[in-house]
């Protein structure tokens, strides 16, 4: 190929990857400017896309009220975990770098409409939003937060499950994250889970299913085992809504399921029944 | 020729896969073993009161020594046909949820609760979805951390991830020194991060998953040693090393009150966890 053209074919391609988002469900393609101004919401189908922890805390906590805590944890490769693609250290460290935050969870505490909450917010483009040592220590670190404090504690979900780099120590982070939601149990204290897409896996199976109130955006996959494994292990195809934030609440296990543009005036809504 | 032999013999064996092997034996003592060596009096409990009895997970009144105590745990076969009838120890959200109310029970009657753990993992099926099998395990993980007796935990044979800690989160974890216990099958986690399931023997040594490794992480707090072979060369002797470690720990715990019990348990896994703190 010569060379001019192959350089324009590659400016073409860098170009329309600029100006266009392709939605994973319908396949439409949307000018990213009206993607983003939608939520990064497809405005044809309506699927909710991921979107980044702090595009979620801008959406939801009230201008100027949000302070972060513990930005000094960061993940550690413990186990010098290597595979295939190099070692878990270079990985956290090119994820850091691309991403630009340090871990697969934004803590920290803000107003929601006025009233004071402590809230966590998963990020799905890190690692997966995959739950390690220390995403499990600083869910649990805002939660003791919220303890101390006596504030409502929420918890936005967004993961693969545990961070399989970090073995049984990712394991042991959902006990260690349970174990906070159940003091703030003991104590009284509201806490308020929100199932994003895809929230699966350790994540599901610990602090996302233990909410006071489970709520859900429309169309988030939510389950424990995975769709092939499960399909290997009955040996037949399952039903297309499976696992879908909608089988949820049929099956009794999510108590609403809200939009994202909604998400901030059902809160409120919510919070104002406990902070009466 | 002779160089490469001498090469052969130096090449360190894999000592994690060596071990997922012993943990997967056929003769490995299994619950209903443990029943019949060093339990007495059991009186088996069914049934979750939602749904239906897991034949996965059993539980019951049981005595050992001179201790009544709460049994809970994961039960596989020794056959084909036992294993179909329990599943292989995968329990369903039913089999959770049974645990969780005989944990309850425990506290009414004032007992230690014993859970043996010996599971591939929670049952990954169509009905365990339905009916919840992540908000099973995740309210087990909440609710054991406010359970006002103690809870002595033990790995037998195969920890699997969320569906053996679903019954694990006990004031004292324990390990057989040829168990397993791992976020992860290493044959799942070659699948995905090697992308080959025949890459189990090398995602086994990286995931740490032995009891050596696990007392070094502080997940664990002691290893029950093996006899011989392993555990399946001499189900008496590992039985009574079994035995002892539980009454050793009975005795550990007895005198701490609901609520020492409850703050040292959530002191021990809000432990958990290896991070770095960024200058």
């Amino acid at each position: 190929m010569p060379w001019h053209v192959h350089k324009t074919e590659e400016k073409r391609k860098v170009k329309k990857e600029e100006l266009w988002v392709k939605c994973k469900k319908c396949n439409a393609h949307i000018y990213k400017v009206d993607w983003k101004k939608n939520l990064e919401v497809c405005p044809k189908c309506n699927y909710h896309g991921s979107i980044s922890s702090w595009d979620r805390i801008g959406l939801l906590i009230d201008k100027n009220t949000f302070e972060e805590f513990n930005t000094e944890i960061i993940p550690e490769d413990s186990l010098k975990f290597n595979d295939l693609k190099g070692s878990y250290k270079d990985k956290i460290d090119e994820t850091i770098k691309k991403v630009g935050i340090s871990e697969a969870v934004i803590t920290g505490s803000g107003k929601i409409n006025g009233i004071n909450v402590v809230i966590a917010v998963m990020d799905f483009r890190f690692f997966g939003g995959s739950l390690g040592s220390a995403t499990g220590e600083k869910i649990l670190r805002a939660s003791n937060y919220a303890y101390d404090n006596n504030l409502p504690y929420i918890i936005i979900s967004a993961s693969g499950g545990a961070r399989m780099q970090e073995g049984a120590l990712s394991l042991m982070q959902m006990a260690k994250t349970c174990a906070g939601i159940a003091r703030l149990n003991r104590k009284n204290i509201p806490y308020i889970s929100i199932l994003t897409n895809p929230t699966t896996g350790g994540v599901s199976a610990s602090y996302a299913m233990m909410g006071d109130l489970n709520i859900s955006e429309p169309g988030a996959l939510i389950g424990f085992a995975g769709r092939r494994v499960i399909e290997q292990t009955i040996g037949e195809k399952l039903p297309d809504d499976f696992q879908t934030a909608e089988y949820l609440v049929e099956h009794g296990f999510v108590d609403a399921i809200v939009e994202r543009r909604d998400m901030k005036s059902f809160l409120g809504n919510v919070l104002a029944y406990y902070n009466h | 020729m002779a160089k490469s032999k001498v090469k052969k013999t130096e090449e360190p064996v894999n000592k994690a896969w060596e071990i997922v092997k012993i943990s997967r034996h056929s003769n490995r003592p299994i619950l209903q073993d443990y029943l019949n060596l060093i339990f007495t009096n059991f009186i088996e409990l069914h049934g979750d009161r939602y749904f239906s009895d897991d034949k996965a997970m059993i539980g019951g009144f049981a005595q050992i020594g001179k201790h009544k105590i709460m049994l809970i745990g994961h039960n596989k076969g020794k056959t084909t046909n036992e294993n179909i009838e329990r599943n292989f120890g995968m329990a369903k959200p039913d089999g959770y949820r049974k645990a969780l109310r005989l944990m309850k029970l425990a506290e009414r009657f004032n007992l230690p609760v014993i859970t043996i753990i010996d599971t591939p993992g929670a049952f990954p099926g169509l009905e365990a979805e339905e009916r919840g099998q992540a908000e099973a395990i995740a309210k087990n993980l909440t609710e054991m951390a406010s359970v006002k007796v103690p809870i002595i935990s033990i790995v037998i044979g195969e920890g699997g991830s969320g569906g053996a800690l679903g019954i694990g989160v006990g004031n004292k974890v324990l390990m057989l020194s040829n168990a397993i216990y791992s976020v992860i099958s290493p044959e799942g986690c070659a699948s995905i991060l090697w992308r080959d399931a025949k890459f189990a023997p090398d995602a086994a040594e990286a995931l740490n998953l032995t009891a050596d490794s696990l007392l070094k992480l502080g997940v664990i707090d002691e290893i029950i040693p093996e006899p011989g072979e392993g555990a399946h060369s001499d189900h008496k002797k590992m039985a009574e090393n079994v035995k002892k470690a539980i009454i050793n720990n009975i005795e550990l715990l007895k005198n701490l009150s609901s609520e020492e019990l409850i703050d040292s348990r959530f002191e021990k896994f809000s432990g958990i966890g290896k991070y770095s703190i960024k200058s």
